[in-house]
């Protein structure tokens, strides 16, 4: 058992950074915590990780946690944890991404990480909005939801960020929601013990921006929401098309044991090495 | 014209402002990725398509602010009246497209909402961003104020589809000291735009009939005449915007200045030099100067692409000290860039009057009225004395470094 008021004094920033910048109902604070719980969990030190956002509203997640952090551009977190995870392949790098970062503006360095397989874990935490500039619709609005440059609905189709990464080489897939919290903690407990590429969406509220303009109820109707609507991944995949209508699957989607890019890595250098002996 | 200009003022955000020029100007395709603080004004063009207010438009809010751009080449070059608005970090990201556009000589026009770039990360403003993009062969006009940026939005559309200027445009506000303020504003009238700025009809465009290429291989036989002919188009247009500011003022009957603009300069003895918004400030200022009898004038810089080298040697010619304020600075010369390009402008002239340089407002650090005066103060030092010192920061925290 964890008590969450210790993790918060041990991990986060609670007398530099405070009060945070998210709107009252937000999930962020949540899949926040379900971190913190998860690095608790595997007793991970401080200096042993890194943490590496972009920017945004999950941007911030870096700003209140205490370990070693690296603030970068919008949609370029992956793509500076790639560095710094070959420079220092001891760290523990965790990347926290919004939907628009990940897969908007960043979704080059996303499909390229996953192929690569690199040992780094993913939490990307998807409001289906861009929430902080002031919603405007990301690649993860659903078609005909409202946002501030889609005023009569989207009219494009969103990405199912699972099957994205999937198909593209993460080693290991995960989706969790704010509602699930416990659920979320192992989830990103076995991302971070994944060796390999990782990635867990957190489906997370945004009931300022999206859920207002869409009329989907406050915080606790949204999470609602999730409740009524997640099924676990096994009893998810028994349902036939006509059954499935708005519902989706969470837990672990993929879980593959591969060798990851710096296995490869040392392995053909000391390849290489030996043919010149 | 003659109508009281209050009757036709609305109170609105310089966003509005902003959005509803674009709207007037009739575009055919608008592209962006929202960034802050440019997002009210891409809000506002949203609401307004939305609401049937722009024919003929398409609106979309692409994956990012490079892809923002390259569309607007695609559409530009397909005969479109383009528009973007971006800040800072997304202006940085379009880099690549911003040389693509001017070199393909596509009259786009965009409004930077300056803020300031990271490291470290600020929303805040500066002119660093559009600063950065100096060279790009884009015409850059700065705005004092909501008026202003809604006025030179047509302007600057009216100038860059010249068929002797075939540039792009950026027109260059404050980020949230004007894009979030609310000031008075006599909002662009949609006849009197009309009879302004005629339709876009592009000499060149892709179309099957007439096969061409935009933006083909150039060896070295002839890739400097392409540079040579954006320098050419740039000469052209410091001539077309003082036209083009002329036939503003006789068709709306406002007057902002043409390339540049002064205040009180006519017997300065000090000339102080600055752009955007800042110069409200400069003003006040002034006046609060000259009520002391210090002989001090301005000279706000509208067109920084084209400089306007003439007017600027002719307004500096009298002046005992000129002193340039820069929201910028070229790091490794210790130099604003308005302040770079006032002293090459003076080289090689009979003008040898002290040039100093202020850097100041970086990430939005507030230029008060004690600044300027204090910068007014040193000015009268050099002027007495000569000048030992040519470029400072102002306003430096001690207890930061």
């Amino acid at each position: 058992m964890i008590r969450t008021s210790e993790a918060i004094y041990k991990y986060l920033r609670p007398d530099k950074k405070y009060p945070h910048v998210w709107c009252p109902g937000c999930g962020i604070g949540i899949v926040t915590g379900a971190l913190v719980r998860a690095i608790e969990r595997i007793g991970l030190t401080k200096d042993e990780i890194a943490l590496v956002s972009g920017i945004g509203c999950s941007g911030r997640v870096s700003t209140y946690l205490d370990f070693n952090t690296l603030h970068t551009t919008h949609g370029r977190a992956l793509a500076f944890a790639t560095g710094l995870k070959l420079a220092k392949p001891s760290l523990t790098v965790i990347v926290v991404m919004g939907d628009g970062d990940a897969t908007a503006i960043g979704g080059n360095h996303l499909i390229h990480s996953c192929r690569r397989n690199i040992n780094i874990t993913s939490l990307i935490i998807n409001n289906n909005i861009y929430g902080m500039t002031g919603g405007q619709y990301s690649p993860t609005t659903p078609t005909d939801y409202k946002a501030s440059t889609a005023q009569y609905g989207s009219i494009e189709k969103p990405f199912d960020i699972c099957k994205l990464v999937e198909a593209c080489g993460a080693s290991f897939v995960a989706r969790g929601t704010t509602y699930h919290a416990k659920m979320l903690d192992a989830l990103i407990e076995r991302a971070i013990n994944n060796k390999g590429f990782s990635v867990v969406e957190a489906l997370s509220q945004c009931p300022t921006q999206y859920g207002r303009r869409n009329k989907l109820g406050g915080p606790i109707e949204m999470m609602q929401w999730y409740k009524d609507n997640a099924i676990h991944y096994t009893a998810f995949k028994k349902l036939s098309t006509d059954e499935i209508g708005e519902q989706f699957p969470i837990g672990v989607l993929t879980d593959l044991d591969e060798p990851d890019y710096l296995e490869r890595y040392s392995r053909i250098i000391k390849e290489a090495g030996s043919e010149g002996q | 014209m003659t109508d009281n200009p209050m009757e036709k003022m609305s109170v609105v955000e310089g966003s509005y402002a902003t959005a509803h020029a674009v709207k007037v100007c009739r575009p055919n395709v608008i592209s962006a990725y929202p960034i802050t603080p440019q997002t009210h004004i891409v809000e506002d063009l949203s609401q307004f398509i939305a609401d049937g207010e722009i024919d003929n438009c398409e609106f979309i809010t692409i994956e990012s602010e490079f892809s923002a751009l390259s569309a607007l080449v695609g559409a530009s070059a397909a005969g479109a009246r383009t528009y973007s608005s971006t800040s800072s970090q997304g202006l940085e990201l379009m880099h690549e497209v911003v040389f693509n556009v001017s070199g393909m000589r596509l009259p786009t026009v965009m409004t930077v909402v300056n803020r300031a770039v990271s490291a470290p990360i600020s929303i805040w403003n500066d002119h660093q961003d559009s600063i950065s993009e100096r060279d790009t062969g884009w015409i850059q006009l700065y705005a004092e104020n909501s008026q202003e940026i809604s006025d030179l939005t047509p302007l600057a559309y009216k100038v860059a589809e010249d068929k002797d200027v075939m540039l792009p445009a950026m027109v260059c506000m404050d980020g949230f000291i004007l894009s979030h303020v609310f000031e008075p504003v006599v909002l662009l009238e949609q006849d009197l735009t009309d009879e302004y700025l005629p339709p876009y009809r592009p000499e060149h465009i892709l179309d099957t009939k007439n096969p061409k290429t935009f933006g083909s291989f150039a060896d070295p036989s002839v890739y400097t005449e392409f540079r040579y002919m954006q320098q050419k188009g740039m000469d052209i247009a410091l001539k077309k915007i003082e036209k083009a500011v002329d036939e503003f003022t006789r068709i709306f009957g406002r007057d902002h200045g043409g390339l540049i603009d002064t205040y009180r300069a006519d017997d300065a003895e000090i000339l102080l030099m600055a752009m955007g918004s800042v110069v409200g400030t400069i003003k006040d200022v002034i006046d609060e100067a000259r009520i002391d009898g210090i002989k001090v004038g301005l000279l706000k810089i509208r067109s920084f692409r084209p400089f306007p080298v003439e007017a600027v040697r002719k307004t500096l010619a009298d002046a005992a000290v000129i002193v340039v304020l820069d929201k910028n600075i070229s790091l490794g010369l210790n130099e604003g860039s308005l302040c770079t390009e006032v002293k090459s402008c003076l080289y090689n002239t009979d003008i040898n009057t002290p040039v100093m340089g202020f850097m100041l407002g970086h990430g939005g650090r507030d230029i008060s009225k004690g600044t300027i005066h204090m910068i007014i103060d040193k000015s009268q030092k050099v002027a007495r004395s000569g000048i030992k010192v040519e470029n400072e920061f102002v306003d430096v925290r001690g207890d930061l470094i």
